[in-house]
């Protein structure tokens, strides 16, 4: 455990140390920013119309701000999500420095798992900054916190199974941008299958909607936790950690 | 300490290293020697844990290579070709987080990063961030790195390449005071460094061991053979080559005479002793007495060089120029 936080520890010395977290910091904040101020400004144009129509039904901020903006939220993270990954293991086999892990007395997994963790904590800093943004709805509104807890939660899986992915892309090649490309293209894809789910109904298009991301985070954005989605995501990040952890190894065999 | 036995390595289907065998005793420091791409880095490495061997096997204080790796690793200090440092960390911090990777208890940590810092003297760059380092003080952190949690093998793949002449001094300096404490296996390509430091040598070619013994025995083994170069010219007229050889031949304590160029009536000749006597004496007199001028006459012991290259080229014979 301690060896975890080792690793974890120093991965995200070196994310703050370098451009990388305030980069993707910054380019989170505006993007969200913009998305919030975008989804917000509708919303009370809608809501000044429907006074103005005489119609008394209240507007419901869960459903028209906090939803569309968690769904935004959770593709902007397929933009960030290769930026964190492609370095983890990829920098480390360029400048040599996976010769000092491979060869101090720790396991495997333990420099898996704590990488993975530390790119989790660069991403959860980044959804910090999204709940800053979100926190103004509380301040003129009162939506249900709730839902928007499961969102957030369903972030953070999402976030762990692509991160997880993209670990283990990233322990296959020295080049980053390599790394960085197939981590995006796989991400891309998990997300589109979906679509494939919307005309054809035959169980190989069952199946490919099922791997979607999407069909899985929906529910939480709508602030429902199904074990189902949960199971998904969770198995996920296991298949990406124990993936990562079997490529190290045949690393050794291989190099 | 270090045990192996019929190790192999396989790339594919380039073989790296060929059935070496070799065993290092506690606080020996061995120099394991030979030309580029001969296999050292791959058999340290395999002794490292970082690549398992194809066959044979490899021990470190009685743990296998394979079968307990991370006992194996808490034993070892290893610093490989390129220091593998972080460049975005200080001097201090990188060495607490290896310190902390290597199994130091939290107390002892920070008595243990200045024990260090002190003993590879890099105290004025400590706070400095390791990309702004020079390459001497890079090798330096490299080798405090290595000795951070006092292992009890150090294995150093050429701990002094890319260094000036200054700081290859200080490194086998530091290299050599090392010693006592410790089993340190290092890598080389340079003949004078194995002489220097090390007690122990291994001389490895194409991925075999081709000779190992102790650098004394390896280096008297070669005065023993002592050769002398002569140039000797006619006074007047001409001299056949000929005539010269079977003179000398006729010296007693030669074994061998052989014929080199002639170049404007003088005569090179390289004379080959039996092993511990010393004729030039007895040459320069037959020479003389004969009536020709002795232009030169010099002893070329063999050295260390030569029979590495004779072990390592096989297809290079003895009868080569030799200066």
């Amino acid at each position: 455990m301690r060896n975890v936080w080792t690793i974890c520890q120093k991965e995200l010395k070196s994310y703050f140390a370098s451009p990388i977290a305030y980069l993707a910091m910054a380019m989170f904040a505006v993007i969200f920013g913009f998305f919030f101020w975008n989804v917000v400004a509708y919303f009370v144009e809608m809501s000044l119309q429907s006074q103005m129509m005489g119609r008394s039904f209240p507007m419901d901020v869960n459903e028209m701000v906090i939803r569309p903006l968690l769904m935004n939220t959770s593709v902007i993270g397929l933009f960030l999500i290769p930026m964190i990954a492609m370095r983890l293991f990829s920098e480390e086999k360029r400048s040599m420095t996976i010769e000092l892990l491979l060869t101090s007395p720790l396991h495997d997994a333990e420099i898996v798992i704590g990488k993975w963790l530390a790119a989790m904590g660069l991403y959860a800093t980044l959804l910090l900054i999204s709940a800053l943004d979100m926190a103004f709805l509380f301040a003129y509104g009162r939506p249900d916190w709730k839902p928007l807890l499961a969102g957030y939660l369903g972030l953070l899986l999402q976030a762990g199974a692509l991160l997880a992915l993209g670990a283990f892309i990233s322990t296959l090649t020295k080049n980053q941008i390599i790394a960085g490309i197939v981590t995006f293209s796989v991400c891309l894809l998990l997300w589109v299958f979906e679509w494939v789910g919307g005309y054809e109904t035959a169980a190989w298009a069952k199946v490919m909607a099922y791997m979607s991301v999407i069909s899985h985070f929906e529910p939480f954005a709508k602030g429902v936790i199904d074990s189902k989605d949960a199971v998904y995501f969770l198995s996920l990040i296991f298949l990406g950690l124990f993936l990562s952890v079997r490529s190290l190894e045949s690393l050794r065999w291989r190099s | 300490m270090i045990k192996v036995e019929g190790l192999t390595k396989r790339y594919g289907r380039t073989v790296a290293v060929r059935n070496i065998d070799f065993e290092v005793e506690k606080g020996q420091i061995v120099g394991f020697l030979g030309p580029n791409g001969a296999g050292k880095t791959t058999t340290m490495r395999i002794l490292t844990c970082f690549m398992p061997p194809s066959e044979g096997t490899a021990s470190v204080a009685g743990y296998d290579v394979l079968e307990r790796p991370i006992e194996v690793k808490k034993r070892i200090g290893y610093l490989p070709e390129m220091p593998p440092l972080y460049p975005e960390m200080e001097v201090t911090e990188y060495l607490t987080f290896v310190g902390k990777l290597k199994g130091i208890p939290s107390a002892d940590l920070a008595r243990r990063v200045k024990e260090v810092v002190e003993r590879c003297a890099v105290t004025d760059v400590v706070g400095k961030l390791i990309a702004k380092l020079s390459k001497g003080y890079r090798q330096r952190v490299g080798l405090a790195q290595a000795i951070i949690h006092n292992p009890e093998v150090l294995i150093l793949d050429e701990p002094t390449a890319g260094l000036d002449p200054k700081q290859i001094h200080e490194t086998r300096g530091l290299i050599r005071s090392l010693a006592g404490e410790h089993t340190i296996i290092l890598s080389t390509h340079i003949l004078s460094e194995v002489e220097q430091t090390c007690d122990h040598v291994i001389i490895i070619s194409k991925g075999e061991v081709v000779a190992k013994d102790s650098v004394e025995n390896l280096t008297s083994r070669l005065r023993g053979q002592a050769t002398v170069a002569l140039e000797i010219e006619g006074r007047s007229g001409t001299l056949e080559a000929a005539e010269i050889q079977h003179k000398l031949e006729q010296v007693g304590g030669v074994s061998k005479v052989a014929a080199h160029e002639t170049r404007n009536g003088r005569h090179s000749f390289e004379v080959e002793t039996q092993p511990g006597q010393d004729i030039r004496g007895d040459l320069a007199r037959a020479v003389v007495e004969s009536g020709w001028n002795l232009n030169e006459l010099r002893a070329t012991a063999l050295s260390l060089e030569e029979v590495f290259l004779e072990l390592t080229a096989a297809e290079k014979s003895t009868e080569g120029e030799k200066a």
